[in-house]
């Protein structure tokens, strides 16, 4: 569905994407990550036509992106990371008579799909203001009506609810979620609990380049480390130093009133840890194991990277 | 699309009152011409101990001193007015970030640049209109009528004329990557123009030759410029298609 091989982009001195190749199949979410500067956001422009790669090919739903006599542009919808909009124009002018014209969609369709849009987003009572009067967030829901006003098969999203309120953040990622098996999404964002939420794939880059490209499960098995978080009433100091003996504990800290405890192998973890707590008579407060987290993972890999 | 582009350059004109400012500007002009043309010297008359020799000087006004001033105020404050209210045009989306919604959409660029100039020119027509009219009712009030044959010529020639700057200063916006820049790009345009103009062999071929043979027109001169017509033709033609070309192979 989307398919990059090699891309490269320099700006001066300064490399982009230094051969980034992914491969996002169709119907999927597919979560980019990587830290600012990446090339996240240069992967973007390329994809929309709007920067040229210096190397390689892109191609979207098999036609190549800047070769092909087919113009891409019909088959995505693109939300920048700061969605702008003439000011002097109310949301529903934008959507019905400016961007549905764009997209050659006859009036009552416009005027459908508009009112539609608007509901969805939650601009309806603000669908006769003037843009330049709205908030970041509303403009983030107003970005993300534009580039869904003609059903794309494929959608680019750049950091869709980086802008938005808890509330906002959790109804929009709930419509991303809807789209799931309609559309193909790639999401590039920072938050990586958005991830976790609603991506199916989740693709790394660090410095051009794409480091780990897996299925979010299958990436979260692979890369994390199970960690126990323990908290005790007293006498730990001893316990501590025993446990550390153990051979399947990888590290052991303390964070008052904390103990955090890395281990190989959960299963014998589990078991022994509670044992060994029992065995010494100590007082339990919480004893927790942490989900992976894919923070961790991001953290872990980017930093391997750099 | 195209017609969408241009719906929203008039919405736009409406909305940011640019519409209103280039009709105001213009019938001001219209009006205040053949005023001007009238009463300066009446005015100059009333000086005060003014010596006789100096007052005979003073010629009594004429229907070409109407059109002269008219040509005249129309050449400064209106290439002025066309270059500043054109020049960020295509500048500014790209600063704000318009732009790169815009081209990520199924939009020529070419498209985007022509409805700029179409938008554009047509504010312009209206304008000239508007400002013929004026000028026309209030030149036959104080002077007479005007031939109207050769005073739609006149005025066909002056639309002309603006086109040449209105041209150049989307050129200038196509051009820059910010709006001060399209300023200083389009003010050197003009200036250059005006170089041009004031070159004694060289004015005929320019776009003020236009106006001299407008102007030239009306006074019962019938010797056409075509040189200046045909290079303001070239000039406005090469202006738009330099940015359209220029826009397509442009990243943003």
């Amino acid at each position: 569905m989307i398919r990059i091989e090699n891309l490269v982009k320099h700006y001066g001195t300064v490399h982009a994407l230094d051969g980034l190749s992914l491969n996002v199949e169709a119907g999927v979410v597919y979560g980019f990550l990587g830290p600012n500067g990446a090339g996240k956001t240069t992967t973007m422009r390329i994809l929309t036509g709007l920067a040229r790669a210096d190397a390689g090919r892109a191609w979207i739903l098999d036609t190549e992106i800047g070769q092909s006599a087919k113009d891409v542009r019909h088959l995505i919808g693109v939300l920048p990371e700061e969605p702008v909009f003439y000011p002097w124009m109310t949301a529903r002018e934008y959507l019905r008579d400016f961007v549905a014209g764009l997209y050659r969609m006859d009036a009552p369709t416009a005027r459908k799909r508009t009112d539609e849009l608007l509901g969805i987003v939650g601009l309806k009572e603000a669908r006769n203001r003037r843009i330049g009067g709205f908030s970041r967030g509303m403009r983030q829901r107003l970005g993300l009506a534009q580039a869904l006003i003609h059903n794309p098969p494929v959608l680019l999203l750049d950091e869709p609810v980086s802008a938005l309120d808890p509330a906002g953040r959790k109804e929009v990622l709930g419509l991303i979620e809807s789209l799931r098996g309609k559309a193909t999404i790639l999401l590039s964002t920072h938050i990586l609990a958005d991830v976790e939420r609603v991506c199916d794939v989740v693709g790394i880059i660090n410095k051009g380049r794409l480091i780990v490209q897996e299925q979010r499960e299958e990436l979260l098995r692979q890369y994390t480390t199970p960690v126990f978080e323990i908290e005790l009433d007293s006498g730990f100091e001893a316990w501590m130093e025993h446990a550390r003996q153990f051979p399947f504990v990888e590290n052991l800290t303390y964070d008052n009133p904390t103990i955090r405890v890395l281990v190989k192998d959960i299963r014998t973890a589990q078991k022994t840890l509670l044992d060994s707590l029992a065995a010494e008579d100590l007082l339990v407060r919480r004893f927790e194991i942490l989900h992976p987290s894919l923070e961790d993972v991001f953290l872990r890999l980017t930093s391997k990277g750099a | 699309m195209f017609r969408t582009l241009l719906a929203k350059e008039f919405l736009e004109q409406r909305r940011t009152s640019k519409l209103l400012i280039f009709l105001v500007v213009f019938f001001i002009v219209g009006c205040i011409s053949p005023l001007l043309a009238k009463y300066t010297p009446e005015l100059l008359r009333t000086i005060p101990d003014i010596p006789p020799e100096f007052a005979a000087l003073i010629p009594e006004p004429s229907l070409k001193d109407s059109i002269d001033q008219y040509a005249k105020n129309t050449s400064q404050f209106g290439v002025l007015l066309v270059i500043v209210l054109t020049m960020n045009v295509i500048a500014q989306e790209r600063e704000r970030g318009t732009a790169a919604m815009l081209f990520s959409k199924p939009v020529r660029r070419s498209a985007v640049v022509l409805s700029k100039w179409l938008a554009g020119m047509t504010t312009i027509t209206v304008s000239v209109i508007i400002s013929s009219i004026a000028c026309a009712i209030y030149t036959a009030i104080l002077f007479g009528g005007l031939p109207l044959g050769k005073y739609l010529i006149f005025n066909l020639l002056l639309l002309l004329f603006l086109a040449v700057y209105h041209s150049v200063a989307l050129l200038a916006s196509a051009l820059a990557r910010t709006q001060g820049m399209a300023a200083a790009i389009a003010f050197g345009g003009l200036a250059v123009l005006l170089v041009l103009s004031s070159l004694p062999r060289i004015n005929n071929f320019s776009p003020i030759g236009l106006l001299n043979w407008g102007s030239a027109l009306l006074s019962g001169n019938d010797q056409a410029h075509w040189p200046a017509l045909i290079i303001s033709l070239a000039l406005t033609a090469g202006c738009v298609l330099t940015a359209c070309l220029y826009l397509e192979r442009q990243e943003i």
